[in-house]
């Protein structure tokens, strides 16, 4: 299969969720509160995208399949997009711009905190993801990459912090992640 | 020894009515005449009735929220915490449908003179049900209007004749592992425990709710009997009650036993006191799409005049 096949068919994949938010926003069924079910869905596909993206090298390794490396990007960018989104959501329909309210939420509550800090160390990675960044910066790209580890961690402590019962979903996230980060300390090892 | 007989002429402390609520209920009637003059309401203003449970029989219109705009039916029954039917919001409707709300007793029971059970047909047959348009807001900062139907609930209090020691008065709700599916996982400690304080439930505002919309409960939103008290955060406003009794300290309350720094006690809707982890200052109204406006959250829920007295000299924000 050509590569701008696969692309397209990668991309369709990752827009999907936000399809079928446009579809839901198209055919105005969003249920009893709209901007909970966007807030929810945004967050979701952030990180399991996250977790996706983790993913890729711990499949390399167990099946062979060395191109996948070429998607782990595009996963990258999409978990960014729907994190950008999740906060888009939160800043401009939730605390409709309230520069008070916002900074309060930031300041004051420990999951908010931690979601942001999150959705910022998204953001070098962006700035930093095209191809002429990977070759000006080098090794120091590596570095600064190793945050990918950092950031799924912050968004299912914050996922975990912002329910008040039923630690189900955050549970199986925390558990995936956990395997993913520990392939890396074996691997380590292992070298 | 003491031992005190009573004659049955005399009054019990439970009955006699603080002057503050004897006032308060004269300015309730002052403000419902004075709101229906300046509406005009007809002489008959129940809601549109929706949904296709029976019909609320004889239902009369208390003229209470008579100015307010209710919620669509569809989102007042589709969206909802009930996490005895799961923890989605959606779960409710979606995974009631082998709730059955008859037969149905409710039992009453410790500090009265009466104590029994009740069953729902005979609370329809003895108690006149009215209908009244009530705010609701919910702790998670999201509001609806909802028209309900029932009665004070005082009224069904009074019958069990509670005696001096009921100080408090807990409720509990329905737990059947077969009929409400959320209960099998320990996600909360069943049944879910609610409790006010004796002034509170005998305030006229607090109420018992057999119907929405002119019918019925639907299984999702508490049928067939469930609690009302629209000063206060929804989530004491308990569902499926199957026993009431009355006690003399304060209980424990479910989710107060789940998170006390989060949910407390009174849960009096106090735009003051925040939750932990969001503000209560403002709320969302359900029902106006993705754009709703975000209103501003009112002491007690709008119903400062009628209820503030009961909180005279207390701390809201230690007592929240």
């Amino acid at each position: 299969m050509p590569w701008w096949i696969r692309k397209t068919i990668a991309w369709v994949l990752l827009g999907s969720p936000a399809l079928y938010a446009t579809y839901l926003i198209a055919t105005n069924d969003l249920g009893a509160n709209p901007l909970e079910t966007l807030t929810d869905h945004t967050g979701q596909w952030t990180l399991r995208f996250l977790l996706l993206g983790l993913l890729i090298t711990p499949l390399r390794h167990l099946t062979g399949w060395v191109s996948l490396i070429r998607y782990r990007r595009l996963i990258g960018l999409f978990a960014a997009f729907y994190a950008t989104t999740h906060m888009a959501l939160w800043l401009f329909i939730d605390q409709q711009l309230d520069w008070l309210l916002l900074l309060e939420d930031v300041l004051d509550r420990p999951y908010i905190t931690l979601g942001f800090m999150g959705w910022l160390l998204l953001l070098p990675l962006v700035a930093t993801s095209t191809k002429g960044m990977i070759k000006k910066l080098g090794a120091s790209w590596r570095k600064l990459h190793r945050a990918v580890y950092i950031i799924p961690v912050l968004g299912v402590v914050h996922y975990t912090m912002s329910l008040k019962a039923d630690f189900s979903l955050p549970i199986l996230y925390a558990v995936i992640l956990a395997l993913l980060l520990s392939f890396r300390v074996w691997m380590r090892q292992a070298r | 020894m003491i031992i005190k007989t009573r004659k049955t002429s005399d009054v019990r402390s439970s009955e006699i009515t603080p002057e503050h609520f004897f006032q308060q209920r004269r300015s309730i009637i002052k403000a419902a005449m004075a709101s229906i003059a300046a509406w005009q309401l007809p002489a008959h203003a129940l809601v549109e009735p929706q949904g296709n449970l029976p019909a609320i029989p004889n239902l009369k219109d208390s003229g209470i929220g008579g100015g307010l705009s209710p919620t669509e039916y569809k989102h007042v029954t589709s969206y909802n915490n009930f996490y005895e039917f799961g923890t989605g919001k959606d779960d409710p409707k979606k995974n009631s449908g082998a709730f059955k709300s008859r037969p149905w007793t409710i039992s009453v029971e410790g500090e009265c003179d009466a104590p029994g059970e009740i069953g729902i047909e005979d609370i329809f047959k003895l108690i006149d049900q009215e209908e009244r348009v009530y705010r609701f807001r919910c702790v998670e900062a999201w509001a609806m209007v909802v028209p309900w139907a029932g009665f004070s609930l005082a009224t069904l209090l009074k019958r069990f004749k509670p005696n001096s020691n009921a100080k408090y008065v807990v409720f509990e709700t329905l737990v059947d592992k077969e009929m409400m599916p959320g209960t099998r996982r320990k996600i909360l400690d069943w049944p879910y425990q609610e409790g006010l304080r004796i002034d509170e439930a005998m305030h006229p505002l607090s109420m018992l709710v057999t119907g929405v919309y002119g019918k019925e409960l639907p299984a999702q939103n508490g049928a067939p009997l469930r609690l009302m008290v629209p000063w206060k955060y929804g989530f004491k406003s308990i569902k499926s009650i199957v026993k009431i009794k009355f006690v003399e300290k304060q209980p424990a309350t479910t989710w107060e036993t789940m998170a006390a720094d989060e949910y407390g006690f009174y849960a009096n809707v106090n735009p003051m006191v925040d939750h932990p982890r969001w503000t209560q200052a403002f709320h969302r109204n359900i029902g106006e799409g993705l754009f709703a406006s975000r209103d501003e959250t009112l002491m007690f829920n709008g119903y400062s005049d009628e209820v503030a007295d009961l909180y005279r000299g207390m701390d809201l924000t230690k007592f929240y």
